[in-house]
């Protein structure tokens, strides 16, 4: 017998004394819990957002438009020192007009290695949607955002938001907007550790410094 | 590591010969007593800020108790949609199957080393001891499992499985040990946390940098769609489930849940729960895997469904609750007997009062230390006011003193077997001195007292049932009249030395 049949005939002597029940999964589980936390305007949702984000100690900028995100991402790359940023595939090119060219542009090519990526300063990516209670983005591979391992091997993330659309209250909204078949990733500040002595330490693996630029004028 | 068989640390005495030790070690009880106590005031506060927390603890529950109901069905679903995503499913029925299968799929893709994220499932069934036996390293990467790995340790907690060692310890072992196993660490590191996070940073970046194997386990797997979930901190889960070319996830099957939706409430009562956080840094989701050219993370994905044990807890009616478990850690955080006698007493990777039910259903209470372990309580029931999936852990305790005491039926290997009463063997004496501690330690019994107060089905002067007639005879200390939430906010949860 496989471990398959073994397994699943095991299982099923095992609720021999459980009553069938053709009741609907919805119905059997009443979700009585709350969609969101309390009631907020808009604009109260973003301004959830920037505290919880920086309460994580994410690096929570604002601008009202395209020209203006264009020169503050110029600033953020020039005030680390950012010699080289990974560009995702369809990420807008305004967004880094004003970078110069003394950037390089690197793109997640198939034929990449994570070492190559590993000699990369900075990354820019837009987002799916992002979390106010909790303060997390989410990415999800689309083609501003590009793989996974892009957002995790350099060490510094500039993440733009739109606001107000990417923007929900709470965990079950986030849920709802996503798509489970695409890579999800949930980031809720840069890389801790909480394994010495149960104290949240930023800068593990990931990013060590993650900024979130809120773009919009909500 | 020292050597593990099914889950059982080889050599291990009973719970309270090991808590006798851990008591004598004042170093272990302040790390011990420091982290935990941390911790506990700020998932008190974590938990506060969402105003329907009894709500979601209730769906939490109800979810993974419709899920065991109905767990063949489930099965089946999971293969039906992780294959239909290109994975590939394997079933193991015990931990030399699960260590099998994985030693032979490292061995498939011609590599000798692989990268692991924490995972509890890897470490009941002892792999990193198979693979090492068929010549294949295995590196921890979740910095406290680094830790043990490095200092030749076991864990002794399920979130921090180093939260036995002190900042000053992780020094020494980083500064000994690292260059044995790669990167040296750097020269005058220091005790601050920040640079043993960036010494651990250096060390692993070229593992991961090279990895081509990534194993993993999963803290939920929905059916409905096919998805895997590992929630984490630091960085490492990503690494190893994105950057490997091949991944082997290793999960046990009460880890399903329905559907994609039912992750809206584990994610609120998770990170909660476990960091006391609103949400923890990096959760990663990915659906079966994609061999085309711009495929993101994993070319080849296999899924290994673990049995070891859960089928046998499954199958009773009172301890089948404690596979709705999440693996949170609060209980552990929350114990006055986990606090005193430390992880490592508990004699397996689930220490605390999840352990203590746990581990004697998936192993049996044929040992001694398995035996003892039901008794290794005072029945204060803070562990259950504080499960997120609202497992009541005094109830299957109690029962489970029932069937060492009294013996009766339960199910091994899948088949009924009937157990001989306890009294009079070895593994009788072994839960009494365990009983006796757990009683006799002041604190631990003073937070015994909800049992009197709050009308348990047991009185504390006696043991459960046929407990009773041992105990009778035997002298348990009376319980004080405090009921348990007061002498907890007197005493500041045990803080100012359990008076
Ligand atoms: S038994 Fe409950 S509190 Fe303990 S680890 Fe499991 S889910 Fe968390």
């Amino acid at each position: 017998m496989s471990d398959r049949d073994v397994i699943l005939g095991r299982v099923r002597r095992a609720l021999a004394d459980v009553t069938p029940d053709g009741t609907p999964y919805e119905a059997a589980l009443p979700r009585d819990y709350l969609r969101e936390h309390g009631e907020r305007s808009l604009a109260r949702t973003v301004e959830l957002l920037a505290e919880n984000l920086a309460d994580y100690r994410a690096l929570v900028h604002r601008c009202a438009g395209v020209p203006e995100l264009s020169a503050l991402i110029a600033g953020l790359l020039a005030g680390r020192g950012a010699r080289s940023v990974l560009v995702p595939p369809g990420l807008d090119g305004a967004w880094l007009a004003d970078t110069g060219a003394e950037v390089t542009r690197v793109a997640d090519e198939a034929a990449s290695t994570a070492a190559e990526l590993d000699r990369v300063d900075s990354v820019v990516t837009g987002c799916a949607v992002a979390v106010a209670e909790t303060g997390t983005l989410v990415l999800d591979g689309s083609p501003d955002q590009g793989r996974r391992r892009i957002t995790l091997i350099p060490d510094h993330h500039i993440c733009v938001v739109r606001v107000p659309e990417q923007v929900v209250g709470s965990v079950p909204q986030a849920v709802a907007r996503l798509d489970p078949r695409r890579p999800l990733t949930w980031i809720s500040g840069p890389s801790a550790t909480s394994d010495i002595e149960l104290n949240r330490v930023e800068g593990v693996h990931g990013p060590r410094t993650l900024e979130v630029v809120l773009l919009g004028d909500a | 590591m020292s050597g593990t068989s099914g889950g059982t640390y080889l050599g291990m005495p009973a719970f309270p010969e090991a808590a006798h030790d851990a008591v004598r070690d004042t170093t272990l009880r302040g790390n011990l007593r420091h982290a935990t106590h941390t911790i506990r005031a700020k998932r008190a506060h974590a938990v506060a800020e969402v105003s329907d927390w009894a709500e979601l603890r209730e769906a939490g529950k109800r979810i993974k108790d419709h899920t065991l109901r109905h767990l063949d069905r489930y099965l089946v679903q999971v293969e039906e949609t992780v294959t239909a995503a290109g994975g590939t499913v394997h079933w193991a029925a015990d931990a030399e199957e699960a260590n099998r299968i994985v030693a032979g799929l490292v061995r498939e893709t011609g590599e000798s080393e692989v990268v692991k994220v924490k995972s509890m499932a890897t470490q009941e069934i002892g792999l990193n001891e198979a693979l090492e036996a068929e010549g294949i390293r295995a590196y921890e990467t979740d910095l406290a499992e680094l830790i043990v790995q490095l200092g030749k340790d076991r864990p002794s907690h399920i979130l921090v499985p180093a939260i036995h060692r002190n900042r000053g310890e992780i020094r020494e072992i980083f500064a000994r040990e690292m260059s044995e196993w790669g990167r040296p660490a750097p020269e005058g590191l220091t005790d601050s946390p920040a640079e043993l996070a960036e010494a651990a940073r250096l060390h692993l970046r070229e593992k991961f940098l090279r990895a081509k194997v990534g194993i993993s386990g999963a803290n939920f797997v929905v059916a409905e769609t096919g998805t895997l979930v590992v929630v984490e901190s630091e960085g490492n889960g990503r690494m190893c489930l994105t950057l490997p070319e091949t991944l082997i996830s290793v999960v046990g099957i009460e880890k399903i849940v329905p559907t994609w939706r039912d992750l809206e409430v584990f994610l609120q009562t998770l990170p909660r729960s476990s960091t006391a956080e609103r949400m923890n840094p990096y959760t990663s989701m990915w659906t079966g895997t994609s061999d085309s050219d711009r495929a993101d993370g994993p070319r080849t994905f296999h899924l290994v469904l673990l049995d070891n044990g859960r089928t046998d807890t499954l199958a009773d009616e009172v301890g089948r609750q404690a596979l709705r478990c999440i693996r949170c850690s609060a209980c552990l955080n929350v114990c006055p007997v986990y606090e005193r006698a430390g992880g490592h007493a508990y004699g397996s990777v689930y220490p605390g009062p999840i352990g203590a039910i746990l581990s004697p259903q998936l192993r049996g209470t044929g040992s001694e230390i398995d035996a003892s372990l039901p008794y290794a309580s005072s029945l204060c029931g803070a562990c259950y006011e504080v499960c997120p999936v609202a497992i009541d852990i005094p109830e299957v305790l109690v029962h489970l003193r029932e069937r060492v005491a009294q013996g009766g039926t339960a199910t091994r290997e899948g088949a009924k077997v009937v157990l001989r009463p306890a009294k009079g063997h070895a593994a009788e004496r072994a839960a009494m001195r365990a009983a006796r501690w757990a009683f006799g330690r002041p604190g631990a019994l003073r937070a015994g007292q909800r049992l009197a107060s709050r009308t348990r089905r047991l009185h504390p002067r006696t043991l459960p049932g046929p407990g009773r007639a041992w105990s009778e005879s035997r002298d348990l200390p009376p319980v004080p009249a405090e009921p348990f939430r007061d002498w907890w906010r007197r005493t500041n949860g045990g803080e100012d030395g359990a008076k």
